[in-house]
């Protein structure tokens, strides 16, 4: 019997290696309530007055009306109630646990970063840190915590990155990719100092809004293009990072571009090449290639894996970004998840599986196996 | 220096240059084709020049040296252009994009002015001196009545095959306020032509303005790959199935990655583009080519050839040699990827494929 593979069935089942490693968890709050405990009153009182000023429209939610409820799986909500991601149990059962998901890389996207008011932003920040230590890595060995900066203040940003300097339980710095400047901008170089000095990667995550349009063109209609935009902003940031010089300045120091999408780097560290050739005179702070720069300093997060019709386009992609690049991702609870066990959807070898589930993210984030 | 090797090619084949930058030198030399009051005002308020800064005069990308003349600009007469580009290259036919500045103006009526003066100018100094050369229309689109009167207006006359828009706009071009401007190019045979460059009506970035000109450069790709989506979501394609677009100095080895990112999100939230009932790939093989310069590529074959297999098609390619531009730094790994039959396609047949105006002329 002749059987055709559906793109599906053909993501059939390669063994996924144990203790796989997740970069990508959003812990949500139930309600912003969550965060008194470590908000002055001042804080609480000006929040219920004024909200969280942002650089769009609406009150709440995003400027483009997600595909279903906070952008999540239908089947995420917990059982005992709240928003997806909210309860720590049903996250244990629903993510950890079924997918044997053994290290977990929380970031939050809890309204904070980008908030207008630099002085609420850092308050918020803070709350946020705070609850993610009390309220999931001390009760869940498997989760490491992502330091929240209110990365338009730099400076407060950097004393937030020392206040958790040497805490084990955070493992990263998080900013989110649509800043109010090009990212690689000297205004933010305090952060990426404080980053160097307590020895933490710079996650970057898809998403904020600098208040700027996603495209060059100005804003687009639809939340389709919002999404796909993401990958364009997430490579102008990139761009800036390389050109401005921040690797020259920390070499030490990894970035992480986190849901920016991956398989469009070879290209675009193709294009920076041609063209940093032609125009190097320029930017003589530059002693390398921006590729090569780009090679040292940076990996990306797997989720949202690209699903090309011949799956081995995408084993291109890893073959020459390097497997030693890209760690795997399942953006819980968004419904846009990666599911470990489909996520490869051509064969490899166990040595390759083993980098992307795993080595790769132990290796990052320098959480022992 | 032969901008293709001409080993690949059969000695009396066309050979069609689609994209080409011929250089207003400034603002007087479109004056014999302004009206009194235009041509006044700019005398008067001291409007010498619109150069734009998407392409400054002195950088090494914007002219490639053995270009340079010793004084003035590039590419500003029928004679330079046949003299460094046709001749040597042994191109039939070649398309005139002028990059002028005049998208950036913010008065309509002054866009208007000198869109109709730079057309005249294109038609006088290089049309009616090299029949070899065929031109882009350009206009303005702060007010599309004006751009599809221009369009009208041009039309008319054959030797002008297309209309040329910038890449980063002040809205998304697949925005509806825009279909008028792409009914009028479907009505007269001629495809729109997309080219790096900015209105600067909005920042290149997400995250505001770089620092460094090789940036603004860079991102140009990612405008691109913004206004394909946007084409793509807004049913463009749908509501002109015969339209052609034309991507024009924007790199293409991005296409893959951005085709299965589109996909991906078209398989997940088509149900808010309903009218969208081709994939993304099946639209960019329908509609959309792009010029071949630059080739933002691998250094190694092998790898090209594999980007080749991800791009699934050669009939996306439409030879050019950006000249005056300096961008031929992939030329050799562009004659040791392409097959003699690619080779053909690119220079010719898909050329003639895309631009209708190009066949009668070619006949």
């Amino acid at each position: 019997m002749t059987v055709v593979l559906t793109s599906a069935a053909r993501q059939e089942a390669q063994p996924v290696i144990s203790g796989v490693a997740d970069c990508d968890i959003h812990p949500s709050v139930k309600s912003m309530a969550d965060l008194h405990p470590w908000l002055s009153s001042k804080w609480i009182e000006h929040f219920k007055s004024y909200g969280s000023l942002r650089n769009q429209h609406y009150v709440t939610g995003a400027a483009y009306h997600k595909s279903q409820p906070n952008a999540s799986r239908r089947d995420a909500y917990p059982p005992e109630g709240g928003p997806q991601a909210s309860s720590l149990a049903f996250m244990k059962q629903q993510l950890l646990d079924s997918h044997g998901i053994a290290l977990g890389i929380l970031n939050p996207l809890v309204p904070s970063q980008g908030v207008r008011n630099l002085d609420h932003s850092a308050a918020l920040c803070r709350a946020i840190n705070h609850w993610q230590v009390e309220c999931w890595t001390s009760k869940e060995a498997r989760l490491r915590a992502s330091i929240v900066v209110p990365y338009e203040d730099p400076e407060a940003s950097a004393a937030e990155i020392r206040f958790w300097a040497g805490n084990a339980s955070f493992v990263q710095v998080l900013m989110l990719s649509r800043t109010s400047f090009p990212t690689g901008n000297k205004r933010y170089w305090p952060i990426y100092d404080a980053a160097a000095e307590a020895g933490l990667p710079v996650g970057i995550h898809a998403f904020g809004n600098s208040g700027l349009p996603i495209t060059s063109a100005g804003w687009p209609s639809y939340y389709m293009e919002d999404m796909v935009a993401h990958a364009q902003s997430s490579q102008a940031g990139l761009v800036s990072l390389v050109i401005e010089g921040v690797f020259e300045r920390w070499p030490a120091l990894k970035f992480v571009l986190i849901e920016s999408g991956f398989s469009w780097a070879p290209s675009l560290i193709w294009r920076l090449d041609r063209n940093w050739r032609t125009l190097r005179s320029e930017v003589p702070h530059l002693k390398m290639s921006p590729g090569e720069y780009i090679r040292r300093n940076v990996w990306w997060t797997s989720q949202p894996i690209d699903e090309p019709e011949n799956a081995t386009h995408v084993s291109d992609i890893f073959d020459w970004l390097g497997w030693d690049r890209i760690m795997f991702s399942t953006d819980y609870p968004h419904w846009d998840f990666d599911d470990p066990a489909r996520v490869l959807a051509f064969r490899t070898s166990a040595e390759k599986r083993q980098q992307f589930f795993r080595g790769n993210a132990h290796h990052v984030y320098g959480v022992a196996a | 220096m032969a901008l293709i090797d001409d080993r690949q090619n059969e000695p009396a084949a066309q050979r069609i240059d689609c994209d080409i930058h011929p250089s207003v030198p400034n603002c007087a030399a479109l004056f014999p084709h302004l009206d009194d009051h235009w041509r006044e005002m700019s005398i008067v308020r001291g409007i010498d020049d619109l150069h734009s800064a998407n392409y400054p005069d002195n950088t090494p990308l914007t002219v490639r040296p053995d270009w340079k003349p010793a004084h003035g600009r590039a590419a500003t007469s029928a004679e330079a252009i046949a003299g460094q580009c046709l001749d040597p290259s042994g191109s039939t036919l070649a398309i005139c994009n002028c990059l002028f500045g005049i998208q950036t103006l913010y008065s309509e009526d002054l866009a208007g002015a000198y869109a109709k003066a730079l057309n005249d100018w294109v038609r006088t100094e290089f049309l009616d001196k090299d029949a070899r050369l065929r031109a882009s229309i350009i206009v303005s689109l702060d007010s599309v009545e004006m751009a599809v009167e221009e369009i009208h207006r041009c039309a008319a006359d054959r030797r002008f095959v297309q209309v040329l828009l910038l890449v980063a706009t002040a809205q998304p071009l697949g925005k509806r306020h825009f279909w008028p401007i792409y009914e009028a190019a479907v009505r007269y045979d001629l495809p729109i032509g997309i080219h790096a460059g900015s209105e600067f009506r909005n920042p290149p970035t997400p995250m505001g303005w770089p620092s460094y000109y090789l940036e603004d450069y860079v991102v140009n790709a990612q405008s691109f790959q913004s206004q394909l989506t946007s084409l793509f979501c807004e049913g463009v394609f749908n509501k002109f199935p015969t339209l052609m677009v034309v991507m024009l100095e924007s790199g293409w080895t991005w296409l893959p990655a951005h085709l299965w990112r589109m996909t991906k999100y078209w398989h997940g939230l088509r149900m808010e583009i309903p009218w969208a009932d081709r994939s993304p790939a099946e639209v960019v093989k329908d509609q959309i080519r792009f010029s071949l310069q630059p080739i933002d590529g691998p250094g190694d074959v092998d790898q090209m050839r594999r980007l080749m297999d991800h791009i699934g098609t050669d009939d996306l390619l439409v030879y050019s040699s950006d000249y005056p531009h300096n961008q031929f730094a992939g030329a050799d790994v562009f004659h040791e990827t392409f097959t003699r039959d690619e080779i053909r396609k690119l220079t010719r047949d898909t050329p003639l494929a895309t631009y209708p105006r190009l066949r009668s002329a070619s006949s």
